[in-house]
């Protein structure tokens, strides 16, 4: 299995993750990379309702979406999410990578898109181009001592 | 039968459960059928209307569900009805997500309804009179089948666009 470098805030905390996903299994694999990248799951949420109380509740660093979710689906947790928190990081993950889909998630706000399923290499890159614009707690990716700071 | 719409769902399942499964996958057979669909395992039915319509069934046994559940989950799974379902759903979901994206890329617009899981012992509603491509992927977790139906309902937006007015 490929190794990755652990993606750290500055203050050299794990990131923090508010995984969404109505499939347990999505779930659970997006669970896995995280820990490959040295990360925290801080909440998990199985529709767009729920994500957007878990992320009021525990502010997480990253937001991983999916798309196509019941109650409410992605794209409107995204809005509705950015709308209250203009700081958040909200990364897509879906099957459905149309470009209608990807723009409409990029306008509601959300970071970066990542089509399922996710290859652990392309998510790792995604996750240091969104953490590296975070001010003050976490900066552009460093490496050291086989680590990324950010 | 037009290849043209069945081709990306081939390359689209082949694509998934090879990065899914971390292992290559093989084509095994590949034949056409006629019948009422019977299903070899716990089977996914996807109905896609618009542009072009159709359905696609996954179908795989409980046994391959839950080894296939366990590499997506990263440690073992235990055997339940629940977890099969949910892994049929989640295979079929990323299959069509898939598929839908490079039809859609290519101009076609339509509809895709959410997977029906079908576990009972009758032949699937909506199979019948349907000429279908059927395919055995072989995966390391086991037999994956493939039921593809899809034919033009319009011609594409595009090409509908270029036409020219009668007077």
């Amino acid at each position: 299995m490929k190794q990755f470098a652990a993606l750290l805030r500055k203050d050299n905390q794990p990131v923090r993750y508010l995984v969404v996903d109505d499939s347990v299994f999505a779930r659970k694999n997006l669970i896995k990379m995280i820990e490959m990248f040295g990360g925290e799951v801080a909440g998990e949420a199985g529709d767009g309702l729920t994500a957007i109380a878990e992320f009021n509740r525990i502010s997480p660093d990253i937001v991983l979406m999916d798309i196509t979710m019941p109650q409410m689906e992605g794209i409107e947790a995204v809005e509705r999410i950015v709308r209250q928190h203009a700081e958040a990081r909200i990364v897509m993950v879906s099957s459905v990578g149309y470009q209608e889909n990807i723009l409409a998630a990029l306008q509601k706000g959300a970071k970066h898109f990542v089509q399922k399923p996710v290859k652990p290499e392309v998510l790792y890159e995604i996750l240091r181009y969104v953490l590296s614009d975070v001010p003050n707690a976490v900066g552009v990716p460093v490496a050291m001592a086989g680590e990324h700071h950010i | 039968m037009r290849m043209e719409l069945i081709q990306p769902f081939i390359n689209a399942a082949d694509a998934v459960f090879a990065e899914s499964l971390q292992a290559p996958t093989k084509i095994q057979d590949l034949s056409m059928d006629e019948d009422t669909y019977r299903r070899k395992g716990v089977a996914a039915l996807i109905a896609i209307k618009g542009d072009i319509e159709g359905r696609v069934i996954l179908d795989l046994s409980p046994e391959v569900a839950v080894k296939v559940a366990s590499h997506l989950a990263g440690v073992e799974v235990k055997a339940s009805e629940q977890v099969v379902k949910e892994t049929v759903c989640e295979l079929a979901n990323m299959v069509i997500g898939n598929s839908v994206t490079l039809l859609n890329d290519q101009g076609f617009h339509f509809k895709v309804f959410p997977p029906e899981i079908h576990m009972d012992e009758t032949g699937l509603a909506g199979s019948e009179d349907t000429e279908a491509l059927v395919i055995c992927i072989e995966t390391p977790c086991g037999s994956i089948y493939l039921n593809i139906a899809m034919h033009y309902l319009h011609r594409r937006r595009q090409e509908r666009n270029t036409v020219p007015a009668l007077d």
